[in-house]
């Protein structure tokens, strides 16, 4: 049977792990490869890399973490962050990435997806939404969800879908760094109207917020970053907590 | 990139440490170089298990290697097509020594796939066809082969975990020797003779794909 994921994102600037707490405050949480080491060990199904250095060096030190990850790491993991064209996304999975996330320029430009898509394959490419609730609808958010568009989250998760992403990373802002628990609502809405693998994303706390998103969000993975990087929760815990509660899970 | 040097260790200080590790060194794997699919990282978990492979892409490398790696992921006819316009098609098939066709790689070593309607290379009597609608499609993540069969397998339980990214998937028949399940009972991996392949990435799916990845390369 597939198992439900778990999937440990690292936040990357200039080739060091950090986490912001919304998005903002960022704390140094060590060496990304070391860090994917122990996370493969500990249990983790696959990682998460999103690289959100802004100096002109970045591809090259993005392609060279990507390389030493690849070379260390037998599980398989995702590079996001500024990717925008056909050769970055070249780079990356030359040097060992088995899939890449887009996020602002798909939004910018959709058809970068088809083209992705086209050259390389649906498997490999992960199309990120961050979105946020605005009254009653879901708006997705640009620029590490700092700048709002009118794009509804479900027209547009359709439309990611349709020109061939492979899956979806939807995190909700209104939950991300809160540790209240996944957007499970809309989580099983996209889940329901799509016909892609859905990663879960933003508000986990605790063991029960997982259980809860494999279970009323149906959710296909779970990411998380903070409460990896401090050990809030071992993965290797909450999988067997996991499998206790019934989900089916790589143990 | 290409042209690697199969023994980088020939220092004698590291030969008398690392005698185990200097035999390994000698086995020659070639990874067919068609321009297709994520290479880089099963050259990393060879490299893991103390071997090294070569890319390449030419007739007299590959017909001389010891162990043969025929990846791929992206689109079954593309693929296709970048074989024949090398020649590959007409020679993987008459290879001898031990092949590996890795995701892509062992759907293309069937008759035909249905993913851009193309021929295969028949070494398998498997048409290839899509995932029905009933389950997400493609399949991503980890899921379980069970009733194994052939030195593949050697010292992998059954129902252990391996990791798998397709949408499309070659049906149960007489080759197949590891069965997985995902909206229907498909193979997992197939051989025939020298010729294996795995639905499954081993170089991504942790201890049990590196068991595999082992258990080819002692593949006699």
């Amino acid at each position: 049977m597939l198992t439900k994921r778990i999937i440990p994102c690292l936040d990357i600037k200039n080739g060091r792990t950090v986490k912001g707490i919304n998005f903002v405050d960022l704390r140094d949480a060590g060496d990304p490869v070391e860090l994917a080491e122990i996370y493969a060990r500990e249990g983790a199904d696959e990682l998460v890399f999103l690289d959100i250095s802004a100096t002109e060096e970045r591809r090259k030190t993005l392609a060279d973490l990507v390389y030493h990850v690849a070379e260390k790491v037998n599980i398989p993991f995702t590079v996001g962050g500024g990717i925008s064209s056909i050769e970055d996304v070249d780079i990356l999975l030359k040097n060992g990435a088995d899939k890449v996330s887009i996020n602002s320029s798909a939004v910018k430009r959709p058809d970068l997806i088809n083209e992705l898509v086209a050259k390389f394959g649906s498997q490999c490419i992960v199309v990120a939404i961050d979105a946020k609730q605005i009254e009653e609808n879901w708006k997705v958010h640009l620029v590490g969800g700092k700048v709002p568009t009118e794009t509804d989250l479900f027209e547009w998760a359709k439309e990611v879908e349709e020109r061939g992403a492979g899956e979806i990373l939807f995190t909700s802002m209104d939950h991300d760094g809160t540790k209240n628990g996944f957007a499970n609502q809309a989580l099983a809405k996209l889940s329901s109207e799509l016909n892609i693998p859905i990663i879960a994303s933003g508000g986990a706390g605790a063991v029960s917020h997982f259980t809860d998103t494999f279970i009323d969000g149906k959710a296909d993975a779970a990411l998380a970053a903070s409460i990896f990087h401090f050990k809030e929760i071992e993965i290797k815990q909450l999988k067997e907590e996991l499998k206790k509660d019934g989900i089916p899970i790589r143990l | 990139m290409r042209c690697e040097i199969i023994n980088p260790i020939c220092e004698i200080g590291a030969i008398r440490v690392n005698a185990k590790k200097l035999e390994r060194h000698k086995v020659k794997i070639v990874i067919i170089d068609y321009g297709a699919g994520n290479i880089q990282s099963i050259k990393f978990a060879i490299r893991r298990l103390g071997y090294d492979a070569v890319l390449s892409d030419k007739v007299e490398e590959i017909q001389n290697a010891d162990k043969v790696i025929f990846p791929g992921v992206g689109e079954a006819s593309s693929a296709m097509q970048k074989l024949r316009v090398s020649g590959l098609d007409k020679l993987v098939p008459e290879l001898r020594q031990p092949v590996l066709g890795i995701c892509l790689g062992m759907q293309l070593m069937c008759n035909s796939s249905e993913e851009g309607n193309t021929d295969g290379l028949g070494i398998f009597d498997l048409d290839v066809v899509r995932f029905p609608n009933t389950v997400k499609v493609p399949q991503i993540g980890w899921n379980q082969i069970e009733d194994l069969k052939s030195d593949l397998f050697k010292e992998v339980q059954d129902k252990s975990y391996i990791y798998l990214v397709h949408s499309f998937y070659a049906p149960k028949g007489e080759n197949t020797i590891a069965v997985s399940e995902y909206a229907l009972p498909y193979s997992a991996a197939l051989q025939k003779n020298n010729f294996y392949g795995t639905q499954f990435h081993p170089e991504k799916s942790g201890m049990v794909g590196e068991r595999i990845l082992q258990n080819f390369l002692d593949l006699a």
